[in-house]
């Protein structure tokens, strides 16, 4: 397990409380895990995915991912409706693990963008993780 | 030497039995034809199954070796919290397997069967005795099947009462199958966050109580180990707002004959008798879940129904409200007369003692390891005990790590990693069938394991190194089954 300087945690996202990251591009949003939540995972063997068009709220639960140890929800950092999932998952779920960032989960149109006021920068994400 | 020859010792290493096959052999002699031949439909033809060829002597050798590397309660001590192993008595199985028993036809009429149904009649009875229910239907064929039939009451309660409920509530320390049972039912799982001290409080469930909330599924003691002392208030709470209170009986081996669940305000419940009441477990299954209900939920239970009018025992059917048939006939029936030797030969002085056996044992193994391993809520258990890997954690040594440390001491590792509340769980159930020097054992091999973690954490990381199987590659697995043979 990674020590918490070892962590990979881009300066240009952000991050939820549940160690989901979201990148907000022009009008939408990627949404993916954190390298924190790959490493506490472990070998994630299974991407439970949504189907584009789904709309949920944020804070609610949008998918799975199931690894050696355990099955982990994932949760909607902001609310939105699904546009695009990462479909290369199915096959690969192990994409995750070697880039969190580059492998992100799904993509939204979000309902407000102003609910990312709402989430955590680098800074207090890491801050979170140190406890 | 190639794999097939090699062995370890007296315990031979097997091949699939599509590697031992032959083409042409066989283990059958049909028995000479005395009809004259008929032609097949085409349509009926075609490839058989893809099965290897093999002689009788191939397939009973093949069963026997595997047998062989079995690990059982009869084996050893299996300390799987959650999952009360505990040493299943001979008396059950001899007693069981009595002529008048297995071969009692389940479509005989009532008056030929006036034996087993008065056997299953007791065994209700004395399940309504020891929870403090009032009715009790043994059909379900194992617990997640009790919580549907739980989660079919609340729902045919709602409905009769005239209004639909969508949500159920939940603790964030219940078993995967509670939330599952209930969504199955249709009802949307409501996660209730437990406090720090590992319990359910009741503030926190009055404030996601509501009128379009079915009810709350607790299990007690929880999956820490811990008592949820504050279940009389919540009970109040969800009733006041028209819900039912379900209780997963799961780890009803730390309370019979100390706490009466009908009195602390529970409505449905399910035992496991596979747990609780020592019938065979895991793969030696089937497993039983009765489902126990208060008086007024009594005729939602599944049919049929055993009534007893005056000396005679009959099967009734006709229940309108009832939620239907959950089994064919009544249930697993041979391990339903498993349980009922196992009440009667403790009795209710022995259920009582076994209780605090488990409890006893659980709290010892805590108080002798708290040093060794980090306890999350150090506090009087009950009858499981909590770890984690938080100390071994700097030596990068983890939970898994640990339990297959445990293999190479002959000791059957823990439930780990559940539950999913504590980071790198480690629950321990030592149950009341165990003696002081098995504990002790058990207690100085993770006292072992702890040194090792420190001054040599290659060994535990690598372990283990004596059983048949090194670590196997549990993510290849799951990514890539291999389902065929």
């Amino acid at each position: 397990m990674k020590e918490i300087n070892e962590l990979i945690l881009p300066n240009d996202l952000f991050y939820t409380e549940a160690h989901e990251w979201a990148k907000t591009e022009k009008n939408s949003v990627k949404i993916g895990i954190t390298d924190y939540a790959q490493d506490q995972l472990g070998d994630i063997v299974f991407v439970e995915l949504p189907q584009v068009g789904d709309t949920f709220e944020k804070g609610s639960v949008f998918g799975s991912l199931e690894s050696v140890k355990a099955v982990s929800e994932i949760y909607m950092p902001v609310s939105g409706k699904v546009t695009a999932i990462n479909t290369a998952l199915a096959d690969s779920p192990e994409l995750v693990n070697q880039d969190p960032y580059a492998a992100w989960i799904i993509e939204i149109s979000p309902t407000d963008l102003s609910e990312t006021d709402t989430l955590m920068k680098k800074d207090a994400y890491l801050k979170q993780l140190k406890g | 030497m190639s794999q097939e020859l090699r062995t370890n010792g007296i315990v031979q290493d097997e091949p699939l039995l599509w590697e031992k096959g032959r083409k042409g052999r066989d283990g059958y002699s049909m028995p000479l034809r005395d009809v004259e031949k008929a032609s097949i439909d085409e349509s009926l033809l075609g490839d058989g199954p893809d099965f290897p060829d093999l002689s009788e002597v191939d397939v009973v050798r093949h069963y026997t070796r595997l047998s062989q590397w079995n690990f059982g309660v009869d084996t050893g001590m299996y300390p799987l919290g959650s999952c009360t192993m505990k040493y299943n008595p001979k008396i059950n199985e001899k007693l069981s397997s009595y002529i008048g028993l297995t071969r009692s036809h389940p479509l005989l009429p009532a008056h030929l069967s006036q034996g087993t149904l008065r056997l299953l009649y007791e065994l209700e009875s004395y399940l309504c005795e020891i929870t403090g229910m009032d009715a009790v239907s043994l059909q379900p064929a194992a617990g997640a099947h009790g919580e549907l039939a739980g989660m079919l009451i609340f729902h045919a309660y709602h409905k009769s009462k005239g209004k639909k409920r969508n949500k159920i509530l939940i603790p964030d320390t219940a078993h995967g199958t509670n939330p599952a049972s209930a969504s199955l039912c249709g009802f949307q799982a409501v996660v209730v966050k437990s406090s720090e001290k590992g319990i359910l409080s009741h503030e926190t469930v009055a404030e996601l109580m509501d009128e379009d909330t079915a009810g709350i599924m607790v299990t007690n003691p929880n999956t820490l180990g811990l008592f949820e002392k504050n279940i009389r208030k919540i009970a109040d709470i969800v009733h006041e707002k028209g819900g039912l209170v379900y209780a997963d009986g799961a780890n009803m081996n730390a309370v019979m004959g100390i706490v009466q669940m009908g009195k602390i305000g529970v409505d449905v419940m399910h035992l496991n008798l596979h747990k609780t009441f020592s019938t065979p477990h895991g793969g030696g299954g089937p497993g039983a879940g009765p489902v126990c209900v208060k008086k007024e939920l009594e005729k939602f239970l599944p049919v049929p129904r055993i009534r007893k009018v005056k000396d005679a025992y009959a099967l009734v059917e006709n229940i309108p409200e009832s939620i239907g048939k959950l089994h064919t006939f009544y249930g697993n029936f041979s391990v339903l007369v498993r349980a009922y030797c196992y009440i009667l030969s403790m009795g209710p002085e022995g259920l009582k003692a076994v209780s605090q056996h488990a409890v006893l044992n659980a709290n010892y193994i805590k108080e002798k390891l708290k040093d060794h391993f980090h306890i999350p809520y150090d506090r009087p258990c009950m009858h499981e005990c909590v770890f984690t890997d938080k100390f071994q954690e700097k030596h990068h040594v983890s939970t898994l790590d640990i339990a297959k440390r445990m293999i190479d001491y002959g000791i059957h590792p823990p439930t780990i990693y559940f539950p999913l509340v504590v980071h790198g769980a480690m629950m321990i159930e030592p149950p009341e069938t165990e003696s002081k020097e098995e504990i002790d054992r058990l207690i100085a091999v993770l006292k072992i394991i702890a040194k090792e973690a420190e001054d040599n954490p290659e060994i535990v990381r690598n372990a283990p190194q004596f059983a048949r199987m090194r670590r196997l590659d549990e993510v290849t697995a799951a990514r890539k089954p291999v389902l065929i043979g």
